[in-house]
Order: structure tokens, then sequence, then C-alpha cells
């Protein structure tokens, strides 16, 4: 079993209740269950997790890098768009 | 030559009880440690030394109370690093050498599926450091029984190959794994005082385990009518020796090193 032909998973990983899962990095695997464990022994050995996700590398679709221009830069003259206008009432603490 | 002699009084078999855990443990992670760098890919690598501190952890509180309790100054790297082969009394089962991958996967699988169920029980041990060691190794031996299951299976159901290799894994170690269920003169003092759980009990659970994995693997448990003994006495295969050696030969070669 050549580790080339073995499929690349995606490790997304919850650091805490409430918090989203985020990616943490990739492992190498023949399944669903032992990508799961290879991401629990390579990602969460110092106490980084609460939850797993894997998902094949192959399965996500993404954004073209030559497209970042006209996906992303047109966002960049629209300030308003932050919330940062808005006066945050004392009550409500951090948001 | 020193030899592991038997108990003189019911203190020091209560010692003497948690010392073959303790070696156990310490033995079965040294093993687990050979493979790092070595393993076959990065993922199995980092698993099976996360295998093995889990066993070094249990060790070293099951050796700190022994040196304790024993009250001759000696601490737990003393009973780890200074003593000789025939001192150790350790299962046969946990120095066999790590052979292949899935030698070394089926020998995993053979321990956890005894130790799981074993601490199960030891939650209600009279003793309070046996129980609190029991309920951390008890979350730790379910993911080793399911780590080793699921490679077992894998590699039961894989190839050709793979099959022919965990099959002959499992019947290298057949002899070695009766005497899991085998409790020495120490071990039964224990036993009698309610400090550790009846090994021979615990037989039943383990083969429903095993058979389990067995049965989703393809494999098959051979029989053997000649168990392989002597490691609760200190009568080990050569291939102690040579781990110890490399375990021990920092404090042998620079006594009381420290780092």
């Amino acid at each position: 079993m050549s580790e080339k032909e073995m499929p690349l998973w995606e490790v997304f990983i919850r650091p805490r209740n409430g918090l989203a899962h985020k990616h943490a990095g990739s492992v190498h695997a023949w399944d669903a269950e032992m990508a799961l464990q290879a991401a629990r022994d390579v990602y969460t050995r110092r106490g980084e997790g609460t939850s797993i996700w894997v998902v094949r590398s192959a399965q996500i679709v993404a954004s073209d890098p030559d497209a970042a221009e006209e996906l992303f830069d047109p966002t960049a003259d629209k300030i308003y768009r932050h919330p940062t206008f808005y006066k945050i009432p004392k009550e409500v603490g951090h948001m | 030559m020193v030899f592991a002699r038997p108990p003189a009084d019911r203190n020091e078999a209560l010692r003497l009880a948690l010392l073959e855990l303790a070696d156990d443990h310490l033995v079965l992670s040294q093993r687990l440690g050979e493979w790092c760098g070595h393993a076959p890919t990065l993922e199995e690598d980092l698993a099976l030394t996360n295998l093995a501190l889990d066993l070094l952890g249990t060790a070293r509180t099951l050796y700190a109370t022994v040196a304790e309790r024993e009250g001759k100054g000696r601490s737990e790297d003393d009973l780890a690093m200074l003593r000789v082969e025939r001192e150790y009394r350790n299962l046969l089962l946990v120095e066999r050498p790590n052979g292949d991958f899935a030698h070394t996967i089926a020998r995993q699988l053979f321990f956890a599926a005894f130790m799981r169920p074993f601490w199960e029980r030891a939650l209600a041990s009279k003793d309070e450091v046996v129980q609190g060691v029991a309920g951390k190794a008890l979350k730790e031996m379910r993911y080793h029984v399911r780590h080793a299951g699921e490679w077992t299976i894998r590699l039961g159901d894989g190839t050709e190959e793979s099959h022919r290799r965990m099959q002959g894994a499992i019947e290298a170690l057949r002899p070695y794994l009766d005497e899991l269920f085998v409790s020495s003169e120490a071990a039964q003092a224990a036993e009698e005082e309610g400090v550790l759980p009846v090994r021979a009990d615990i037989r039943p659970e383990w083969e429903e385990t095993v058979s389990d994995v067995f049965a989703r693997a393809g494999l098959t448990m051979p029989e053997w009518p000649h168990p392989r003994l002597g490691g609760r006495e200190g009568f080990h295969g050569e291939e102690l020796g040579h781990l110890l050696a490399e375990l021990q030969y920092l404090q042998r070669a620079y006594p009381g090193a420290q780092w």
C-alpha cells in the first residue's frame, strides 16, 4: 500500500463547545474511520479538541486563485459593510 | 543472580502485584516506542507513540506508588532503570518483539482487550491509587482497543498479503495469551483484598472483544494446548534483555543522570 494512493483528508477541529470547527491540517487514510483516528492522533495530542470532522480533500470545491481579483477585490472599497460604524450599548458587553 | 522471588508477606505481595502491572505497561510502552520514526506512515508513527505514552503514564504512577509504599528510599526510576531482566515481572506477551506491523497491532489488541475490562472492574478497587489509575487508564484502553481493532479488521480483511501477515501474527502470539488470565501469588493476594480484579474472570469478556474483531476481519484463533508462562517469575525470553539494555543504558552508563 503505497502512500501515494492513500487518500488525503482535511481535518477540522472544534476546540471548545460553542466554537466552530476550524481547519487544522490534513492526514492520509484509507477510509473515514481511520482518517478520524489519524486526525485524533496527529492533531489533538495537546488537548486541542472536543470534536473532529474529516472530509475527503477531493470533495472540497475551491475557488480558482486566478479568479481572486474578480471575487475578492470588489469588496475592498466598501468599508461601510464593516460593523464598526455602530455604537454597541454597554449592556451588551463583548460581542 | 537476582531473581523475581515470591512475596515474603502480605504487604510485599500487594506491592509486587502493582509492580507486575507496572512492568507490563513499561515494557509494552518501550516496545511501541521502538516504532518512533519507523512506523508505516507519519500518522501511525504518532498514533503508536501516543499509545506508548498512555502506557508509560500508568507505569509511572504504579512504580511511584510501589516505591513509596516500600519505604526503602527507591524511586520510580530506580524500579524501572536498575532492575535486571530476571527481576522484571511482566507478561511474556508484552515483551514480544514488534515484528511487522501486524504483530504490533495484534499484541496491542490482545493486551488492551484484557486491560479495558480489568480497569473497568478496578474502578471499584479498595486501593485508591488503583481506583485513580483505573479511571484514567480505562479511557485510554478503550481507544487502544478501537485503534488496534480497526487495524486488525482492515489488515485481516484487506489484501491476501495483509491477511496472511495478520493471521501469522495471531499464530505467533497465541502461546503467550493464556498468561494474561493467570494470577501470580502476589496478584492472588491483591485479588483477595479487593485491590485488583480477578484475572481469570476477565477471560469471557476478552474473548468476546477479540472474537468480534476476528469475525469482522475474517481471522481465526488457533487452539494452543501449551501456554507459555513464567514472566511473573522472571523467566523471560532473550528479547527482554535487549529491550532493557536499550531502556536502561543511560542510567547504567551515567548513574543518577538527570535532565
